[in-house]
């Protein structure tokens, strides 16, 4: 190999330092650890990727002591996913509870133009610190980046993992359209489960490809299930993707609105799929080039929003639920605020799913972010102006997490923008928001001079 | 109808209204808590008897401490704002804002239109605790403060972001002998420019202003401060005097959609409860386990001294040495052995000049004729300003001052660290020089003072309140990070329950991780050294000392004299370094003479304005401080002919110059990346027909003009500019404004992609959402590579046609194109030309040369605060990251994924570094930059790896070189000390 070659071969390294790979006879011998994001869909995905010959275990642990390895591992300025992530994993080779050397790290790795894409190999400087240089670290992703020997996505496998991510997201939204009205408390939960492990089932066998069934079979089930019909106030909730669906990131961000007595409204992780592919598109048009092939794309964009639509379709069938909007109409949502070319971290996306939220009518709006975050201070801080003034009464608050912001300074902005969604309710009760109570002469403390 | 009570528990304070059936005030007060929070809320009940005994009550809790309370006592919770908001509503319903300022939380409500409520980030600082803060540090109470700030005559700029770049801004006026009337003003203004840039994010503050809690309420220079910068008069600025009660005036009110009605004895009962809540310690494990222990810990500890020699009876020769810190002034006298005959440590009061003359003449004193000082040298902050003042003989870089005196006591020592009251240095040593420098960086700062800060605001002198630490229970976890981070984690703590010897032992703890994790990123002692000397004045904290060691998890040695160690190396210093002319230093006369005034004024020699204090002495010598080059003092155009790449790029880009063109003006905004992409821009308008408008220089000014449209407090310093640079180019009339998206810059193919960050890459957005252009200006801001010619031309000309310039063709697109690569691969031969002219003098006249490497907006002055001018004055030769780049015949691969032009051009800059004699690298970064925390760790593994010394130095819109000086000038003696053949 020339050096020019060997430079750009994914996974030529430094001669000194050569990383170690995840070979195909460690599959047998190895545990795979994946740090948890969407709970719900992530216990599907430790089912089929056991089932495709892979020992994998997602990680749930909580707690400080995350938090403190991160910091003690990562630099600190990084931004607090990857610091979450890596403190989660090195304190789960700590632990005792594996044996690093029969234990594999799984991250992924968009390519895209944010830091993300370097978590891994913070990862691996990590691992090297702390005495597990040992270790494998698999990349998951869909770029041209890193491979492993040892994994590979195949087509089957590749499937199932689509599948799980449209049960998941189905799961997740129709589990926050009933769980704050449960009379029973766990109701929906018990359904999410019984679901999860259905599901688990039928990912053994191809029953699981009856999509539009298996929709209408989860519908009745969350459908019947005792609620309350009360008027609560949504809240949807956008952001890094990270942050915005994992609960050891956002302080268990659904809970606290539930608790709050808030219906939580958040979108599905299909969408980020298909922006990634869209991105490809858009690249394409843009620059010539694209890490996925064009025709590929095209493809691969037409069958996902198919799936995506007979979700949809089957959720407006049954009635009683809201559904989600289609990745077209995010797109044409974003028109006249963002360019669609936009595309490191959530890009443009985000902006899409601030504006989808308002014109669903939830016009309460988490946007939670790493301290810090790039994109973030384009796509959701730089285009809250813009979105304000079209839509005056959208009440946005930003969160920023970062492994020493407390709870009370976030449940306190969270609390505030749960007064005025509670005040734009009341006021939408009353004819005359703006009729003035009478006014109590305090003239003597009011003395304006 | 009831009476109606409103309890507004805040940080710092707590606020009480009580209302009549009337509803009319009957009750209002405003009290420091010191995190007595539950006992406050119950004995203020209990005060209340006589007016509450009787009636019907009802009440509701506000206030960033009132959580936990209502949580607890079940009274009914309403958010501050909104309870503010309602009350506005009610009593002033024709304000259109609302500005409030509390003891750690600024907020503003707009009411006019939709109602729009913000508080501060958790990153910003600029409130009450701040200006407390800052009269400390000025050593004045609150009210002599607001007294000196109405008798101001000029306003320094102050960082308004937060409070730790704002301290930065002032120590350095303080010691430069700044009139204490003016930097109290300039703390005034820095809370303003922080309420209008990172409150009101860009949404204008117009119409009628309502200014509401404790420090709007009693500055009355702050008030001063709003209304000028703000142009308000009487009718639109409103000062109520129940402005600080007026939280809790909302609370009251409340109270009406509550259902819950109390009576006066089932209250005091419920608080009576509150306030007997046990709360289960949820914090870390204590500092000492037992007795025995920390008797241990205090016997080992003191073996580390040195033996004192009683000045009255010695005779003979004396060394002085003079550590000049940022608020404390320490002085040693050692005799020929290195025994101490004199020491002090005293806290200088803003007045370093005056501390050290007091200090001088006890010395003389008590030593009378028996001793002659035969040596002195000083070292610190204040070095500069003491050498000319009291003309001691040497005067030395901190780190080597410390180093010095730390090898006194262990002759092995191989890691220092000193926390000082305002600044941390830590340092390794490696073949008997100072190997690798790490301070901390402003956003990390909380060091001793802060520490000290805190004790007083919770009623406490620091020796007691050290002590107090020492034997809690549960110490709290305060996490790491800047005091305003601290802050609300003590808040979150007092709402715990914790007590002030849990939250001492916590501050001494976080100081200690902060230090470990923030600064040093180290874990184990074994990572950082094996003989670990600690010093500095907050080390004499026993509970920071006693964290330092349980966190290491090893024994440190901690010098008894730890606070005098920068004084002690300088005497040492001294003695090593006596002159053979006999030493300089004021006599005993001279001193009784002395007498010193100091003058602000602004230079006027170059557009940079610099800030200039002159000191004049008796003698007639002046010092003059605040000065980036040598101008102001020799009077001289040219501090230093060496070639300094950083200068010569910059002129460079500044001498593109637009003609005049048939299709109008269009304006260009000099910042981020058109410092990389101008060359091809301006060849390719010019080409088409434009005449190109640059925006032109940065400054202060100009950052001033945008900054009220600046959406993200916590993006970098250079993008913040962009704002100003649109503003210049509206005020310039161009017809057009193009300011191209570029997810990508030029592929140079060394590295796995080209990506722009996402801030440079998307800014163009940002602008467009967040500032108003004049309608008749167009706005270009398309999406584009330069990397294919082909789609350029076209995506350029479906651009040009939708604005309205439909006669552009893509064949002149083409031909513009050409002209824009031509330009730019001319601009880079030439910066690479001249580099290499810049590398041929350094050899040639034998002189060091540094890399100043960043991105290419970094060459601007007002980014980089002329550190270039610094290294050129200081005998280097300034090269920059990309004259350096790019030079290996085959790319090589990094640890991290390497896909951003900038970034790739650093890490060849570093590799070439590490080839080259007699050259460091020195990086830059933009604070906030979080890309720049990949980078900074690879650079530092390349230069390490190579054996050269990495020197960060993070910028802001802080222009005090203070900092950067210190790092340089160690970096030069640690390059004198190895010998120049690396």
């Amino acid at each position: 190999m020339s050096e020019q070659e060997r430079y750009h071969d994914p996974n030529g390294y430094l001669e000194d330092d050569p990383p170690v790979e995840f070979t195909p006879e460690m599959r047998k011998t190895h545990t795979i650890l994946v740090p948890m994001m969407l709970p719900i869909h992530f216990e599907m995905l430790e089912t089929i990727l056991g089932r495709h010959g892979y020992r994998v275990e997602v990680l749930r642990t909580t707690g400080r002591q995350l938090v403190e390895e991160g910091l003690a591992n990562v630099h600190n300025d990084t931004c607090y996913p990857a610091l979450l992530v890596i403190g989660q994993m090195i304190d789960a080779l700590k632990s005792g509870k594996y044996d690093p050397d029969h234990t594999a790290l799984m991250l992924t790795q968009t390519g895209g133009g944010c830091r993300a894409s370097n978590y891994i190999y913070l990862l691996r400087k990590a691992l090297k610190k702390c005495g597990f240089s040992q270790v494998p670290v698999i990349s998951l992703n869909f770029s041209k980046l890193e491979k492993s020997s040892g994994f590979k996505i195949t087509a089957p496998l590749l499937v199932e993992v689509f599948y799980a991510m449209l049960y998941g997201d189905m799961l997740m939204w129709l589990n926050n359209q009933c769980r704050p009205y449960e009379i029973n408390k766990g109701d929906s939960k018990k359904v999410v489960d019984h679901w999860i492990e259905e599901l688990n089932r039928q990912f053994c066998s191809p029953r699981f490809l009856l999509l539009t069934h298996n929709y209408k079979k989860m519908l009745r089930d969350f459908a019947a299930i005792p609620r309350r019909k009360e008027g609560k106030v949504r809240v949807g909730i956008v952001g890094e993707i990270y942050m915005k669906y994992a609960p050891l990131g956002n302080n268990n961000l659904e809970d606290f609105l539930v608790a709050e007595g808030a219906e939580p409204v958040v979108s599905g992780v299909l969408d980020f799929l298909l922006y990634c592919v869209k991105n490809n598109l858009i690249d394409y048009d843009l620059y010539g080039k694209s890490t996925m092939a064009k025709p590929v794309a095209t493809y691969a964009l037409r069958f996902l929003e198919y799936l995506q639509n007979k979700g949809i379709r089957a959720v407006k069938k049954q009635g009683e639920f809201r559904a989600p909007s289609s990745f077209q109409d995010l797109q044409k949502m974003v028109d006249g605020f963002i360019g669609m070319g936009a595309k490191m971290g959530e890009g443009w996306l985000l902006t899409s799913e601030m504006l989808e939220l308002i014109h669903s009518g939830v016009n309460n709006i988490v946007c939670t972010q790493p301290f810090g975050c790039l994109p973030n201070h384009i796509v959701a801080k730089g285009m809250m102006r813009k979105i304000k003034d079209k839509y005056p009464y959208s009440n946005i608050v930003a969160v920023d997490y970062d492994p020493s912001a407390t709870p009370i300074n976030q449940e306190n902005r969270l609390k505030l923008m749960l007064s005025n969604a509670r005040l734009n309710l009341t006021m939408e009760d009353v004819q005359e928001p703006s009729k003035a109570r009478e006014v109590v002469d305090l003239s003597e403390d009011l003395h304006l001079d | 109808m009831s009476y109606k009570i409103g309890l507004d528990i805040g940080s710092t304070t707590i606020k009480a209204v009580v209302l009549n059936e009337r509803d009319e005030i009957v009750y209002k007060s405003y009290q420091r808590h010191r995190s007595r929070v539950r006992e406050m809320a119950l004995e203020k009940l209990e005060e209340l008897r006589e007016l509450l005994e009787g009636k019907e009550l009802q009440m509701a809790i506000t206030g960033s401490a009132g959580l936990g309370v209502a949580k607890e006592s079940g009274i009914p919770f309403v958010q501050e704002v909104f309870a503010t908001a309602g009350a506005v509503r009610r009593y002033l319903p024709d304000t259109d804002v609302v500005i409030e300022l509390g003891g750690e939380d600024a907020k503003i409500i707009f009411l006019q239109g939709a109602l729009e409520e913000r508080m501060n980030s958790t990153c910003a600082g600029g409130t009450g605790a701040f200006i407390d803060q800052m009269a400390s540090l000025l050593d004045v109470d609150l009210a002599t403060l607001d007294e000196l700030s109405l008798h101001h005559d000029k306003i320094y700029p102050i960082a308004s972001r937060c409070g730790v770049f704002a301290k930065t801004d002032i120590q350095p006026l303080i010691n430069q002998g700044a009139a204490k009337e003016n930097i109290a003003a300039s703390i005034f203004q820095a809370v303003v420019d922080q309420t209008i840039a990172g409150l009101a994010q860009g949404r204008p503050i117009q119409g009628k202003i309502l200014f509401l809690g404790g420090p709007l309420s009693f500055l009355r220079g702050l008030q001063d401060r709003f209304v000028k910068t703000l142009h308000l008069n009487s009718d639109t600025a409103k000062f109520p005097p129940i402005g600080p009660y007026f939280v809790a005036l909302g609370a009251a009110h409340y109270c009406e959609t509550a259902k819950e009605r109390y009576d006066y004895r089932q209250l005091v009962e419920i608080f009576r409860k509150t306030a007997a809540i046990v709360h289960k310690p949820q914090g870390l494990a204590p500092l000492f386990a037992s007795e025995e222990e920390y008797q241990e810990f205090c016997h080992r500890h003191a073996a580390a001294s040195i033996p004192t020699v009683p000045i009255e009876e010695y005779t003979g020769k004396a060394y002085l040495g003079v550590d000049a810190g940022s608020t404390t002034t320490k002085t040693i006298l050692i005799d020929e052995n290195a025994n101490i005959l004199f020491s002090s440590y005293a806290n200088n009061l803003g007045s370093p000049v005056e501390a050290v003359k007091e200090q001088l003449e006890a010395i003389y004193r008590q030593a009378g004729d028996r001793i002659a000082i035969a040596g002195s040298a000083v070292t610190g902050y204040g070095e500069d300003l003491m050498k000319s003042a009291f003309h001691f003989d040497v005067g030395l870089v901190e780190t080597v001052a410390h180093f010095t005196a730390a090898r006194h006591f262990d002759p092995q020592v191989d890691f220092i660290i000193d926390i000082g009251g305002q600044d941390m240095k830590c340092f390794r040593v490696k073949d008997d020089t100072v190997d690798d420098i790490i301070l901390n960086e402003a956003c990390s700062s909380g060091c001793g003072s802060f520490i000290e800060t805190f004790a007083r605001s919770l009623g406490y002198e620091i020796a007691p309140f050290a002590k107090l630490g020492l034997f809690a229970k549960a110490p709290v976890d305060l996490g790491t990070r800047c005091t305003v981070f601290m802050n609300s984690s003590v808040k979150q703590a007092q709402k715990n329950g914790a007590t002030v010897e849990d939250i001492s032992a916590g501050l001494a703890i976080s100081v200690v991780k902060n230090a470990l994790y923030k600064v040093i990123r180290a874990r184990s002692a074994a990572e950082i050294g094996h003989n670990i000397v600690v010093q500095g004045g907050t080390f004499l904290n026993d509970s920071v000392l006693r964290s330092f060691e349980k966190e290491l998890g090893c024994n440190v040695t901690r010098p008894a004299i730890a606070g005098l160690m920068g004084a002690y190396g300088a005497a040492l210093y001294a003695q090593q370094h006596v002159s053979p002319r006999g030493s300089t230093t004021i006599t005993r006369e001279q001193l009784a003479a002395f007498s010193h005034t100091s003058k602000a004024v602004n230079c006027n020699f170059c557009t940079n304005h610099c800030s200039l204090t002159i000191n004049t002495f008796a003698d007639g010598s002046r010092h003059i401080a605040g000065n980036r080059c040598e101008r102001p003092v020799t009077g001289k155009a040219s501090h230093s002919d060496l070639p300094d790449m950083a200068e010569y790029k910059y002129n460079l880009l500044m001498s593109y110059q637009g003609v005049e063109g048939p299709r109008g003006r269009i304006g260009l905004p000099m910042a981020l990346n058109m410092y990389e992409n101008l060359p091809f821009w301006h060849a390719f308008l010019t080409k088409l027909g434009f005449e190109v408008v640059v925006s032109g220089r940065s400054s202060k000014e100009l950052y001033l003009k945008g900054q009220n449209t600046i959406p993200s407090d916590t993006v970098c310093y250079p993008a913040k500019l962009v704002h100003g640079h649109i503003k210049a180019l509206l005020a310039k009339g161009v017809d057009v404004i193009f300011y191209p998206c570029m997810s990508y810059n030029f592929d140079e193919h060394i590295s796995d992609n080209c990506f722009n960050c996402p801030v440079v890459a998307y800014y163009p957005e940002l602008i467009r959402a967040n500032m108003d252009l004049d309608p008749g200006v167009r706005y270009l801001y398309p999406y584009v590579s330069l990397n294919n010619k082909e789609i350029l031309c076209r995506k350029m000309e479906e651009c040009f046609h939708q604005n309205g310039y439909d006669d552009i063709t893509l064949e002149e697109l083409g031909a513009a194109c050409d002209a824009g690569y031509e330009a730019y691969q001319q601009y880079k031969d030439e910066i690479r030309t001249q580099g290499q002219k810049a590398i041929a003098h350094a050899k040639e006249f034998g002189l060091r040369s540094i890399v100043l490497a960043g991105r290419p907006y970094h060459v601007d002055p007002e980014i980089n605060h002329g550190i270039n001018r610094l290294l050129t004055s200081l005998g280097f030769v300034v090269l920059t990251e990309d004259c350096v780049s790019g030079w290996e015949e085959a790319p090589v691969r990094q640890h991290v994924l390497n896909q951003w032009t900038y970034h790739a051009r650093l890490y060849s800059a570093a590799r070439y570094v590490v080839t080259a004699p007699r050259t460091e690298l020195i990086q830059l970064v933009s604070f906030g930059c979080g890309l720049d925390a990949i980078t900074t760790d690879e650079v530092r593994e390349i230069l390490r790896a190579g054996g050269k010394l990495y020197t960060q130095i993070k910028i802001d819109e802080i222009s005090n070189l203070g900092a950067a000086k210190i790092r340089i000038r160690s970096l030069l003696s640690a390059m004198e000390e190895r010998g120049d053949d690396r």
